[in-house]
């Protein structure tokens, strides 16, 4: 086995060798199948959606329903965002499950920047197919076997009455809990985006945790990656029961292949009584070239309820890819004594436009919120701060706390900060602290003259930027993180 | 035997104005020689121009380190090939503890010189030994790289640092600058703690007294760019009751 496995990652090297300098070859564009549906958005689309995937009749309403809203609103204008007119009679809507044929058949039809960061991030050949997508995984089975690991996995979880597949499945197989919960916390017509998704959404993942149950493993949908291209208009639904804690890890760190441009997906999380859930995740979809060309236009509607007393949902996230970027994981802290909290890590470079934050809602008594976010912007890029912090009147002793750090790189790029800070509750203590700061030519001279190059240096320096947020990372994820941040920074210094 | 660290005829120019005008020296291994000069006289520009940093310009003359220059290599590259600046003013890097900013540094380095890097356990024995014969506290390791340091502790840290480092050359800029007298002993300690038959060593400084502590081989005397006069130890003593003045108006004449 350890044979193989040498085989396997000299081969990886030499691979990644021999696709070294060229240049990536792969636009957002595909060729009409006769498996997919035709371009555009309508009612007929949206039942052959429903059809396909054989949905009750209850979903076919829902998904209609949203539509027939969506049509009559507009998209939102307020981010601080700039990106062309999206026409969505262009786009496909079903296009996932995606045929065998669409995928690579091996490594070498694989985008060689995806590759050479697969490299860097010193992912084995064998999970580098997996995340590419890869038809033929000859090599696979030797070393990694996805498929029995998953296995593995999913007994472990079945015997602590934990739910966890693919959305899908669960409105087939548990049609009583997604009824009882989608669209609860993040309502259908709530902006643009979530009607859009409410009524094309594809696929996505549902997490159900019994009461008094702490999920023995830290769930990922990188388990579910041999299910991929589900992506683009994804809904996760995960329920904490009462007084059961979950630790659900979202993407992974390794850049997946996707060819989607438009992603609007929607999470909604619902923690009842005593309930934990923390949600990871890292994104790093295609951010376009270095002239900001192409990349993915990320616009996702996050959301956590912490519907019943002594909830508690944490968010961290580390936002480095996508061209744009519109994303507010909020909570609604509406148990007393719930918590909401929210770290973040957003890196722009080169043409990238970030837009996030958070909201956090305190409705019921004693909630209390934290805010940690970390902007870092290089390039050309600009990397907006947007979070609400409001109490409600019968908030009685709300308690928040907000820092928002931005690192400038170069003098190219921007960082702005908009906080809306609101209270009808004379009882609340709300805390803001908002810095700005710029890696200094001094700070990286000090780091080469300790034999560092220029962009170690840079990565080491954002790494300790960040370090408030990377901690509640969990452990083995952290340490990716903290490489990728580097890799998403390269070429920003001269 | 030839010279470990050789400057020839060096002339450097920051935004067009020449600072360094002609200056020559070298140091050979197992030597500690002292720069002192006045304000202005170049000193800074010195240090940082032998470490590479941007913006000083080398319009004349070169700088060879065992025989090799340096003039077209960047900082790192300096860094790898035994050079150690100790800075006047260390940098402050939030978030980063010195433990990891030490090991990030050792292993570029070893990298650098093609060597195996050192994993994190055996660095860590290494890194603890060496603290311990600079009689330094562990908890300093943990904390962010020089953030709340005290004047001292940031001086301490830098000879840490070099101690770590292992340099063939080292350049110590106003290693005394902010230093009480007891921190002063402290570092000085340090830095003969490190003297080495293998290792040259450069101290820059505007008074007399770290050489009461840290004792050069030979003193040069720095104004208006150039090496004035050369001698042994007793020229700073000499220099510490007639100031600079004498020195100044030769340049100027």
């Amino acid at each position: 086995m350890s044979q193989a496995k040498e085989n396997i990652e000299k081969e990886t090297v030499e691979q990644v060798q021999s696709l070294a300098g060229e240049k990536y070859k792969y636009g957002f564009s595909s060729d009409i199948d006769s498996e997919k549906a035709p371009k555009g958005l309508n009612e007929d689309i949206i039942r052959f959606i429903s059809a396909k995937k054989e949905e009750p009749e209850w979903l076919l309403e829902w998904r209609l329903d949203a539509f027939e809203r969506w049509l009559t609103m507009s998209e939102p204008e307020w981010a601080m965002v700039d990106y062309p007119q999206i026409d969505y009679q262009d786009l496909y809507y079903y296009s996932a499950p995606k045929s065998m044929d669409d995928r690579p058949e091996t490594l070498d039809d694989v985008d060689p920047e995806l590759l050479r960061t697969y490299e860097k991030l010193g992912i084995p050949l064998s999970e580098q197919e997996v995340l590419a997508g890869v038809k033929n995984r000859v090599a696979v089975d030797a070393v990694f076997d996805s498929v029995s690991v998953a296995t593995t996995f999913r007994e472990e979880l079945a015997s602590a009455g934990v739910i966890f597949c693919s959305f899908s499945e669960a409105v087939i197989e548990h049609p009583e809990l997604v009824k009882k919960y989608l669209g609860t916390v993040v309502p259908k017509y709530d902006n643009y985006f979530t009607a859009l998704n409410s009524a094309v959404f594809s696929d996505g993942s549902f997490v159900y945790i019994p009461p008094n149950t702490c999920c023995p493993m830290e769930l990922s949908t990188y388990f579910r990656i041999n299910e991929p291209n589900t992506g683009q208009f994804e809904r996760t639904l995960l329920i904490a029961d009462k007084g059961s804690y979950v630790s659900y890890l979202e993407g992974c760190t390794a850049p997946m292949r996707d060819e989607n441009q438009l992603h609007a997906a929607v999470v909604e999380l619902v923690a009842l009584e005593d309930a934990e859930i923390k949600y990871s995740t890292v994104q790093n979809w295609y951010p376009g070239d270095e002239e900001g060309r192409g990349g993915i236009y990320n616009f996702v509607t996050k959301r956590g309820d912490c519907r019943e007393n002594n909830a508690k949902i944490s968010w961290t996230q580390v936002e480095t890819g996508s061209a744009v970027t519109w994303k507010y994981p909020s909570c609604i802290l509406r148990g007393d004594n719930s918590v909401g909290e929210f770290y973040s890590i957003a890196i722009g470079n080169n043409y990238q436009q970030i837009d996030s934050g958070t909201k956090m809602i305190h409705l019921g008594k004693n909630t209390s919120s934290r805010i940690i976010s970390k902007g870092i912007s290089a390039g050309k890029s600009s990397n907006a701060y947007r979070g609400q912090v409001s109490v409600h009147r019968k908030a009685d002793k709300a308690r928040n706390f907000t820092q928002c750090d931005s690192l400038l790189i170069g003098d190219t790029c921007s960082a702005h900060t908009v906080p809306y800070i609101e209270t009808k509750n004379p009882t609340a203590i709300l805390e803001h602290e908002a810095t700005t700061s710029k890696i200094s030519d001094d700070q990286l001279f000090y780091c080469q003259q300790r034999g560092l190059d220029a962009e170690e240096a840079v990565s080491l320096i954002v790494n300790g930027f960040c370090k408030d947020v990377l901690q509640h990372l969990p452990m083995e994820f952290a340490v990716e993180a903290q490489k990728l941040v580097g890799i998403s920074l390269e070429g920003s210094v001269g | 035997m030839s010279a470990l660290l050789e400057i020839k005829n060096l002339h450097v120019s920051v935004t067009d104005t020449e600072i360094l005008k002609g200056l020559s020296l070298s140091v050979s291994a197992g030597e500690v020689h002292a720069i002192m000069g006045p304000n202005g006289s170049g000193k800074s520009t010195l240090s940082y121009v032998l470490a590479g940093r941007d913006g000083y310009e080398i319009t004349e003359g070169d700088i060879l380190l065992n025989g090799v220059s340096l003039k077209d290599m960047n900082p790192e590259d300096r860094a790898i090939a035994g050079l150690f600046l100790a800075f006047q003013y260390p940098l402050e890097i939030p978030g980063v503890t010195n433990m990891t900013f030490l090991k990030t540094s050792v292993n570029a380095v070893r990298r650098g010189r093609g060597e195996e890097e050192m994993d994190a356990a055996s660095f860590l024995r290494f890194v603890r030994d060496k603290a311990k014969a600079l009689r330094l506290d562990d908890d300093m390791l943990k904390r962010p790289l020089n953030v709340g340091f005290s004047g001292g502790e940031k001086k301490r840290n830098e000879i840490l640092q070099m101690s770590v480092l292992e340099p063939t050359m080292a350049i110590l800029d106003e290693t005394d600058s902010g230093l009480d007298i007891d921190a002063l002993k402290t570092v000085a300690e340090g830095v003969n703690a490190l003297r080495d038959a293998q290792r040259g060593m450069l101290v820059i400084t505007h008074y007399q007294r770290l050489l009461d502590y840290i004792k050069p081989d030979i003193v040069h005397i720095l104004a208006g760019g150039q090496i004035v006069k050369t001698g042994s130890p007793d020229l700073a003593l000499e220099l510490e009751k007639s100031g600079y003045a004498d020195y100044v108006g030769e340049v100027v004449a």
